[in-house]
């Protein structure tokens, strides 16, 4: 019945024109029906809404909104609607129900009477205006109806939307709501073909929402049966023990009807202490109830006796277990329709997947572009001078507070980036060539002292930012325009600032092969890494040498910091965070080799996140693996993956 | 005579540079070998394939009358098989005193429980004393080895070599830095060692090879140029031509 | 020990372990005499001038010392800076509060369940008692690695498996690749790291982050007062670095004390003698890891809490820290510097050094003793690297000393030509 009548609209809404030209007037078409307008019913108030969708005229879609809203009242003395509006001291102005006109002023309320719709009354009305909504000429209210729409969906939704299809100028709009209509039939289609065919094209579609009229689709039920089930709506056979819990299954047993009610431990128990007599309980004197079994004699000789429930004994309960068949059943009854919408969801799924794939490899590149920022410093230090610099962590901390410390000064994010990326370079800059004059050109050739000399550090620095800057993590707020996501579909998404990480990072490998190969201070610095007796020798003074690259492995962690304050938070401890990543990284990559530590960072990057995606509930743990992972790791390549090799590597 | 080492068809590379090609020696038991050549020829190399310290790409290193593989060993156990070797530069313990270098190299079980619980009974003290002996540094039993000069510590290691009793000892440029009595004296060590057991000595210093007086091993490039008496190589054109000709 | 004392030695070492090495001697006499000294002045057993605090305080320090022992054994004399050894300190320490705190909580469950109407089931006290423990975490059941929990004979074995055990294979797969030098020491930090990270999920089985506590209180002992325990975990802790400082300096005098100092200076020369160095390795670093879980597990009953935080790699660059202050390479450096750093961060951090007023600035010492000690640290690497162990070499005038099974330190100990970092070969 709805079906035709709705089509009958959809005639009208055609015939728009002809219709106006007819010349009645909406309170003419309201009089016609005043009874059941002034106090419509769910069942009473379609043929009302017909005829005012059929007059074509054009204050309908307010008179709707306003009738629905329960703003319309009826004048008493006449019996014509209007639209009521209070005012200050609790009168009412009339308006007019066409065209919103003031018509009376101060009308007492008494003079009219409201007209409340009920909740019923009220969606059915607004289906109505759905279809007025869906074609309105301004786009914001189409996407706000076909939102709407999306959100609850029903079956009455399939012919104003079908109707809204072919005029819709809008071409996102349009597949969108094709889109919906795909939803709609898949779900209420009226035939199985039509659903079917509804279902093909959502196949292979990714979005949330398509997964969720599919799963819909395919909702299951849980049953249990004395005989094996057949056909196409079972879904899957539970096994007790396996697939579904023993106490659960026997419980549903029970709930079905099929068993008797097992005593649960607690219940026996509170049977046995309701049964005491004398210091007994069955036979069984209180102070033996210290086992199962002689709780369970005890109990038995009371079910004996009839005062409790009978005991039911395992293999009572596997023998029900066996006879019967757990299985999970499909809501739907349409085989072909199941069957379209398994197939549907199965390509889903594989569509799904590799997205995920790439999204997990999005999120592995940018976490491979922060270790490589962080653990590149390090490398640098390490591979030219053999020293392992513990306080790389601090120099990454103090680029990030530069970057604070330069948003306090200067309010515009974008600029006060700009200035903080080139001055957390010379702030860690200074500070690496302040340590390696001070403290590590002493120690060469003794790297462990080293490592406990730079940890020294490490702790003093952490202390001091602790005593200038507090212990609470302190912003640094990223521009405006690194804000938000690249979303490229509803799977695959990565944020702006991570992008611009990863940019960061690319530069950094520019710029350092350009320096490493292409420079003069590269040429020396190789020398010194491959044999520093000879490059002195050669007039390239290694104290300078060293000095210089210290600085640039710090520097590096300066800007790597700005970087990782702009995602992470900026505390005195945020450099122990990465500290023994960026060694794995180094230690993975092979050490002396830019391209070293970009493979280093990349595997980590890698599988850390492809653990993190295997046991997702839990970082601590894919944590806990990668480091086992790096440790096996280094079993098969002592020298990681970029390996000196012989005698070069033997010095 | 089987050969107590035999090192067949070895070849080595490292990074695309070939530094041993198809290498073949034969050492014998009793035998006093030198191995000449010029720098980069392969000699140091030829030492860490034997001592496990390289690994080849290619070829066989047999051992003993069981003709047992070398590769594939561990250098602790091809020491343990009865291989020394004196590396170029001397490398004793130098925080440790001579007779500590000398225990520690003398045959004895080498697992760590053994060690723990071992204690030095009167035959080791008076093998030590023996070897310290021989290496003319009995006075400096309880000094440190770091404080030696260089030629003493050239001979505790050679005294080390001894006191490991093995069945070959490889020994790279003995006589670098010593004086010209020193040397004499490193030339009486070695042949008197030469008696009982192998005996191959790297040594670039033509006047001691001779001094020596045996058979002499040439090396270029990676494999053998020549082998024979030291007159015999010295005549030879090859050997002429890449060594002593320069 | 007897045996190598009373074994007949050769000419030059006709003298027993003891008399051969005097600062042994020196070493007990000092640890019996102070620990005689606190015994008398604790409120249990003497005049009360030491607080029960103070005196646990102090036992916690002896364990320190003895897993400092260890860290010197391993680094000063074998030349692996592991900075894993707090993580097996902690491992015995859990090893031990899973028994203290099972018997415990079961003591409280039974007490709990005799009001009942029925006498309760084995299985109710232990559902009782898994709830109880692990009620924080959101759990009611015990998780497999607390199944010998309800036994101290099985947990104490656990003190010496688990961190022993970890070590041997850890040590297996690090010494077998040959990883050495620096790369070890991250390794050993990377090990720490994932350690700790696992103890502090949830579901680990030991509680997360909440640790285990209520260590302090020994079940059974419960009508003993905290001051009779404390002095009693005290002599414990005490005898326990005395024997300590015996095993260890049996180990480093000697013919093994010769080769791990050899394989220090150059693995790759005493492979070439014909010692598996690798062997060598694991035996050094299993049996201070042991010892380090012993120190843990007398530790921690007297802390009384412990939790993962206690096993972060930190922990284990402190102890470094300790020893290198101290003065490694001889046995009571690392004692000293464990006391001394110890000791005074306590007494920094717990407020008890005065505030030094700068006029414009006022130095509190809490915040700033870490600084304090970073740059002290820093300034004895550069120029104390004999550490405060070094004073007692003006003191005793010490010469060269015959370094016939001295296990004293040696210049290799403390300045060590490095090659590159790489260590081992391929």
């Amino acid at each position: 019945m709805t079906r035709f009548r709705l089509l009958r609209v959809l005639l009208a809404l055609l015939l728009m024109v002809p219709a106006a030209a007819s010349a009645q007037t909406l309170q003419d078409v309201l009089q016609r029906h005043a009874e059941e307008v002034a106090d419509p019913g769910r069942r009473t108030v379609a043929p009302v809404i017909d005829d005012l969708v059929a007059s074509g005229l054009s204050g309908v879609p307010s008179f709707l909104t306003a009738w629905s809203e329960r703003s319309v009242v009826r004048r008493v003395e006449d019996g014509l609607f209007f639209v009521a509006r209070e005012e200050a001291g609790g009168t009412l102005a009339l308006l007019d129900i066409a065209t919103g006109e003031p018509v009376a002023a101060s009308v007492p309320g008494d003079a009219v009477e409201s007209v409340r719709p009920n909740g019923g009354v009220q969606r059915v009305i607004g289906t109505a205006l759905v279809q007025f909504q869906l074609s309105d000429p301004d786009i914001t209210v189409r996407r706000q109806a076909v939102g709407a729409l999306a959100r609850a969906l029903a079956p009455s939704q399939i012919a104003p939307l079908s109707a809204s299809i072919e005029g819709e100028t809008d071409p996102a709009l349009k597949e969108r709501k094709e889109r919906l209509l795909s939803y709609l039939l898949a779900r209420f289609g009226a035939s199985p073909e039509a659903r079917v065919a509804a279902l093909d094209t959502l196949a292979g579609d990714l979005s949330v929402a398509t997964r969720a009229v599919l799963n819909q689709i395919l909702d299951t039920e849980f049953r249990v049966t004395a005989e094996a089930p057949e056909g196409p709506r079972v879904a899957r056979v539970l096994v007790p023990g396996d697939d579904i819990a023993r106490d659960a299954a026997y419980a549903a047993l029970v709930e079905a009807g099929l068993a008797q009610a097992a005593p649960t431990p607690a219940e026996m128990k509170a049977a046995l202490e309701a049964s005491i007599v004398e210091g007994q309980v069955g036979g069984v004197p209180v102070a033996q109830l210290f086992t199962d079994e002689a709780r369970a004699r005890a109990y038995g000789a009371l079910a004996e006796a009839g005062t409790v429930p009978p005991l039911v004994t395992e293999a009572q309960i596997d023998a029900a277990l066996a006879a019967h068949t757990f299985f999970e059943e499909y809501a739907e009854t349409d085989a072909d329709v199941i069957a379209a919408a398994a197939r549907a969801l199965a390509s889903t799924r594989t569509t799904v997947a590799v997205n995920q794939a790439a999204d997990l490899g999005l999120d592995a590149l940018s976490l491979a572009s922060i270790y490589f920022l962080a653990a590149i410093g390090l490398a640098i230090t390490f591979g030219v001078m053999g020293v392992i610099n513990m306080a790389h962590g601090e120099f990454i901390m103090m680029g990030a507070y530069t970057g604070y410390v330069v948003q306090l000064f200067v309010p515009d994010y974008t600029l006060s980036l700009l200035i903080a990326l080139p001055l957390a370079f010379a702030v860690t800059f200074g500070a690496g060539v302040a340590m390696e004059r001070l403290v590590i050109r002493w120690l060469y050739h003794r790297p462990l002292e080293t490592l406990l000399a730079t940890f020294g550090i490490s702790i003093m620095l952490q202390q001091l930012a602790k005593n200038i800057f507090g212990t609470q993590a302190r912003p640094l707020t990223a521009p405006g325009w690194l804000d938000g996501s690249l979303v490229i579909n509803d799977v695959v998404s990565i944020s702006y600032i991570r992008i611009a990480i990863f940019v960061l990072a690319l530069i950094f490998l520019a710029v350092l092969l350009y320096v490493l190969n292409r420079t003069r201070l590269g040429l020396e610095v190789r020398a010194v890494t491959q044999n520093p007796g000879m490059a002195a020798s050669m007039g390239i003074d290694p104290d300078r040498i060293n000095m210089l690259t210290f600085g640039l492995g710090s520097g590096i962690a300066g800007i790597a910091g700005v970087a990782i304050g702009l995602y992470a938070q900026v505390t005195s401890e945020m450099g122990q965070a990465y500290i023994v990543q960026s060694f794995m990284t180094v230690v993975v990559g092979g050490v002396g080799n830019v391209w070293g530590t970009l493979a280093g960072a990349g595997l980590i990057g890698l599988s850390q996140k492809g653990i993190e995606w295997l046991n997702p509930a839990n970082t601590l743990a894919a944590q806990t693996y990668m480091i086992l992972l790096v440790i096996l790791f280094i079993q098969f390549r002592p020298r990681g993956i970029v390996a000196l090799r012989g005698r070069a590597a033997e010095a | 005579m089987s050969a107590l080492l035999e090192v067949s068809g070895v070849s080595v590379t490292f990074d695309g540079f070939r530094a041993i090609n198809n290498l073949s020696i034969a050492i014998g038991e009793p035998e006093l070998r030198a191995i000449i050549g010029p720098n980069g020829a392969g000699k140091t190399t030829f030492m860490d394939i034997v001592t496990g310290k390289t690994k080849p790409d290619a070829g066989r290193v047999t051992w003993g009358e069981r003709s047992l593989s070398l590769l594939g060993m561990s250098e602790s156990r091809i020491a343990r098989e009865g291989i020394g070797r004196k590396f170029q530069k001397p490398t004793v313990f130098e925080a440790q005193t001579v007779r500590d270098n000398l225990a520690m190299a003398l045959k004895n079980r080498r697992g760590p429980f053994d060690v723990l619980v071992w204690r030095e009974r009167p035959d080791d003290t008076a093998r030590i004393e023996e070897i310290a002996d021989e290496i003319g540094l009995s006075a400096h039993l309880p000094r440190i080895a770091g404080e030696l000069s260089h030629g003493q510590k050239q001979w505790l290691e050679i005294g080390m070599l001894l006191a490991q009793e093995p069945r070959l000892l490889l020994v790279d440029e003995p006589a670098a830095g010593m004086t010209p009595a020193e040397r004499a004296h490193t030339t009486d060590l070695l042949k008197r060692a030469a008696e009982t057991r192998a005996v191959v000595v790297v040594e670039h210093d033509m006047e001691f090879v001779r001094r020596l007086g045996c058979k002499v091993t040439v090396l270029h490039e990676g494999s053998v140029l020549a082998e024979g008496s030291i007159d015999h190589v010295a005549a030879n054109r090859d050997v002429i031509d890449v060594y002593l000709g320069r | 020990m007897t045996a190598t004392v009373t074994a007949p030695p050769p000419a030059h070492l006709r003298q027993g372990l003891i008399a051969q090495n005097p600062s042994i001697l020196w070493f007990l006499a000092i640890l019996a005499a102070f620990c005689f000294g606190v015994t008398f002045l604790a409120e249990a057993t003497g005049t009360g001038a030491l607080s029960t605090s103070m005196v646990k305080t102090l036992g916690k320090t002896l364990c320190l010392c003895l897993v400092a022992l260890a860290m010197d054994v391993v680094w000063g004399y074998c030349g692996i800076l592991s900075l894993g050894h707090m993580a097996f300190f902690g491992l015995g320490g859990y090893a031990i509060g899973m028994w203290l705190m099972y018997a415990r909580t079961e003591i409280i469950v039974v007490q709990s369940l005799a009001e009942a109407t029925l006498p309760p089931t084995a299985a109710e006290i232990r559902d009782g008692i898994a709830t109880q423990i692990f009620g924080v975490v959101g759990g009611n059941e015990f998780p497999a690695v607390w199944a010998f929990a309800h036994s101290l004979p099985l947990q104490l074995a656990m003190v010496v498996l688990v961190p022993g055990l970890l070590a041997l294979v850890f040590g297996w797969l690090a010494f077998r690749s040959r990883v050495t030098g620096v790369y070890l020491s991250i390794l050993t930090q990377a090990m720490t790291l994932a350690l700790s990270l696992y103890l502090f999920q949830n579901d680990s089985g030991l509680r997360g982050n909440n640790g285990l506590s209520g260590l302090q209180n020994i079940p059974g002992l419960a009508a003993m007062g905290q001051d009779v325990i404390a002095i009693a975990f005290f002599w414990a802790s005490a005898l326990a670095l005395a024997l300590g400082y015996l095993l260890f300096a049996w180990v480093v005098s000697g013919k093994m004390g010769s080769v791990i100092r050899a394989i220090r200076d150059d693995e790759a020369r005493v492979r070439f003698l014909g010692y598996h160095v690798e062997s060598y390795k694991l035996f050094v670093f299993t049996l201070t890891a042991v010892v380090s879980g012993i120190a843990g597990a007398l530790y921690y009953p007297q802390a009384g809490i412990i939790n993962p935080a206690e096993l972060a790699p930190i922990a284990s660059i402190y102890l470094a820290v300790w020893v290198a202050i101290g003065g490694r390479g001889r046995l009571y450096g690392a004692v000293i510097g464990a006391a001394v750093v110890s000791l005074l961060s306590s007494w920094f951090t717990g407020g008890g050094a005065p505030d030094v007023n700068l006029g414009f600035y006022t130095v509190q010492w809490t915040d700033w003793w870490l600084v304090l000690l970073g740059v002290s640290f820093v300034l004895v690497t550069l120029f104390a690297p004999k550490g405060l162990g070094g004073l007692i070499d003006l003191i005793a005038e010490r010469r060269a000393p015959q370094r016939v099974g001295d296990y004293g330190p040696d210049r290799s100990a403390l300045r060590r030509e490095e090659g590159p970092p790489q260590g081992g070969e391929q």
